[in-house]
């Protein structure tokens, strides 16, 4: 399951999860987002960017309680909960939210 | 509403969670989960890909099973065709199609047993519906082996005993040794080897969460608890699932664990080697995958040298540890010998009521009014405490020291009978979504009858499969997300730490 971005082919695997994480655009980002029925907008670049961030640091996506603190820091308490980030990102913000910002899917018992 | 509602058209309306359906043949047929890709086939020790002579390894397979494990040869033999079991499994249920009935399951890879390892089977297989091994029988493997979720609820029917899971685990086992594996499982499994749990989530970056809820413990409490990582001379080594430290409402979980050993006044770590309880081995049916997944957990309590070992809220770790961690990774004579080894989160808490260490408010749980779903792996193979049914009722008891509005769900629904949330065994995968929900309509249909009886508004769980699962799955049936609960999550509600000031009345947020 590809991506195409301006004529570019992007590897992904069956799930739409890119498989060079170094593939990544912001551009590819936004078509990714349409591929899952996702207009992007400020408040989910600010999600996907902190993921991009994180993942940066500590090579894994962070847990949802700590996306949600970060987003209640900078968008405040009304935009920083549980059900205001599954507005954003329907199939949950851990697991829709990473692909995305083309982070590897969590996997587990999540 | 969250989660993807799109497929829940189907999912069947039932009168009663065991309502028998209409048949409807091949209804799943086909279905199957994605493939593991030869890279995490080979991590494992498993061929990458089909094998060209995979018939014949799969039936040296099938033979060395039946040699090496007793009761898999005597569940294959066994079957007098009684039908004790046909409506017994929640995917059956669900599904309708005669093929999750356990009995056609477990024929699926009985006739090819009977085809070449039995007389009547080698001469007259017509006679006794023994066939061939082809391509077809195969794929009808590797669909139906994945549509059963290893919850064991039939075999507490079958007046011989027989374990389709087994018989499931034996069909997995041999599709991994020809090269058919399941990505989801092998996947995992691979990450647990290389980083020591399932999420992937290594020492750095458990350090940081756990120092971020300490954090959010603190801000809640104004009291600080901890949640030791690798800290040597610990005299608790905790075991808990990786989604403890990732997902909702596991994480609160962790926090009632971390609140509960704080006021016990234990000194406790996790550690960074072996941050997973889930051991997924089991569920591919492999003793090498499960053994090598146990001796982490030796490593880690022998490296950081603790006395006893608990693990947290998760079903088939708990099948795992007190049914097999000792002849997998045993003996464990260097801990002490004074307290189970393993004990369960659940024992401890439950010890620690009842001699009066914690302080309890239970009408901070008063908006919650509550039913407990009993985790297969952790009713039907295992145990906890010194009395038979420990393992029911010492969940029951502390949830009834910390909650005042608690309510059953029909009988034939709980304890030894209980229902599959719909996601156990391997398939808490996306891939499988459609069956996950269907399968988990029984146990929701039960949720919906103490709902309408009693307003009940959430149900606990002691396993994180069954936790991802409802938050996944229940609003589809017109619950929030939320609806489920980790069973720490409500002792971590409702118990008061020595030096905590309680100022507010409202502020029971049930997040």
């Amino acid at each position: 399951m590809d991506y195409d971005v301006n004529g570019t082919t992007i590897a992904a695997d069956e799930e739409g999860y890119i498989t060079n994480l170094a593939d990544w655009t912001p551009d590819l980002a936004g078509v990714i987002a349409k591929a899952e029925n996702i207009e992007m907008d400020d408040e989910r670049w600010e999600v996907v960017n902190f993921l991009r961030d994180y993942y940066d640091e500590y090579q894994i996506a962070p847990a949802v309680r700590v996306l949600i603190k970060s987003v209640k820091k900078s968008m405040g308490p009304e935009k920083g909960n549980n059900k205001y980030m599954y507005e954003l990102f329907p199939y949950g913000p851990a697991k829709q939210a990473c692909k995305i910002a083309g982070l590897p899917k969590p996997t587990g018992c999540v | 509403m969250a989660a993807s509602t799109s497929e829940s058209d189907d999912i069947r309306k039932m009168a009663h969670p065991l309502e028998i359906p209409r048949l409807k043949c091949g209804a799943m047929e086909g279905l199957a989960p994605f493939k593991a890709s030869p890279e995490h086939q080979e991590k494992l020790g498993f061929p990458g890909e089909l094998v060209p002579d995979w018939k014949e390894k799969a039936l040296a397979k099938m033979k060395e099973l039946g040699e090496k494990n007793r009761a898999f040869q005597v569940y294959l033999d066994t079957c007098v065709k009684c039908g004790a079991c046909t409506d017994k499994c929640h995917y059956f249920l669900g599904t309708g199609d005669p093929k999750n009935m356990p009995v056609a399951r477990q024929d699926l890879l009985r006739s090819v047993y009977r085809r070449y390892f039995t007389f009547a089977g080698k001469y007259f297989p017509k006679l006794v519906g023994a066939r061939d091994l082809t391509e077809d029988v195969l794929n009808e493997w590797y669909s139906y082996y994945h549509q059963c979720s290893e919850c064991r609820r039939c075999s507490v029917f079958c007046p011989y005993g027989i374990d389709t899971a087994e018989i499931t685990m034996a069909a997995r086992d041999i599709m991994d040794h020809i090269g058919i594996g399941m990505k989801y499982s092998n996947e995992i499994i691979g990450k647990v080897h290389d980083i020591g749990n399932n999420l992937g989530l290594n020492a750095k970056a458990l350090r940081a969460t756990l120092e971020d809820l300490e954090e959010d413990l603190e801000d809640e409490t104004g009291i600080s608890v901890r949640i030791p990582v690798d800290e040597k001379g610990a005299d608790i080594l905790l075991i808990t699932p990786s989604a403890d430290f990732f997902a909702e409402p596991h994480i609160d979980g962790l926090l009632g664990y971390a609140k509960v050993f704080h006021e016990a006044g234990v000194s406790w770590t996790v550690s960074s080697y072996a941050s997973e309880a889930a051991n997924f081995g089991l569920f591919i049916g492999s003793y090498e995958q499960m053994r090598e997944i146990s001796l982490r957990i030796r490593k880690a309590a022998q490296d950081l040298g603790v006395k006893r070992i608990v693990f947290g809220e998760c079903g088939h770790a708990w099948r795992v540890g007190y049914s097999f961690l000792n002849t997998l990774a045993g003996p464990f004579d260097f801990l002490d010998q004074n307290y189970p080894i393993p004990q369960h989160i659940m024992e401890f808490t439950w010890d620690e009521i009842q001699k009066g260490t914690l302080n309890i408010d239970k009408s901070r749980n008063d908006h919650i009014r509550l039913t407990y779903h009993d985790s297969c792996n952790v009713a039907r193979a295992s145990r906890m405490g010194d009395e038979p049914g420990g393992q029911f009722e010492i969940p029951r008891n502390v949830i009834k020291a910390v909650c005042n509005h608690y309510f059953e769900m029909d009988r034939e629904t709980t304890k030894e009978s209980t229902l599959c949330c719909g996601g156990g065994g391997g398939l808490l995968t996306d891939d499988l979504m459609d069956l996950r929900k269907k399968g988990a309509s029984p146990r929701m249909t039960a949720v919906q009858q103490v709902t309408e009886d009693h307003g009940v508004t959430h149900m606990a769980a002691i396993c994180a499969i069954c936790k991802t699962q409802f938050s996944k799955i229940m609003p589809a049936f017109g619950y929030e997300m939320d609806s489920i609960v980790s069973v720490h999550q409500l002792v971590s509600n409702a118990i008061i730490l020595t030096g905590q000031v309680i100022d507010d009345d409202e502020d029971k947020s049930d997040e």
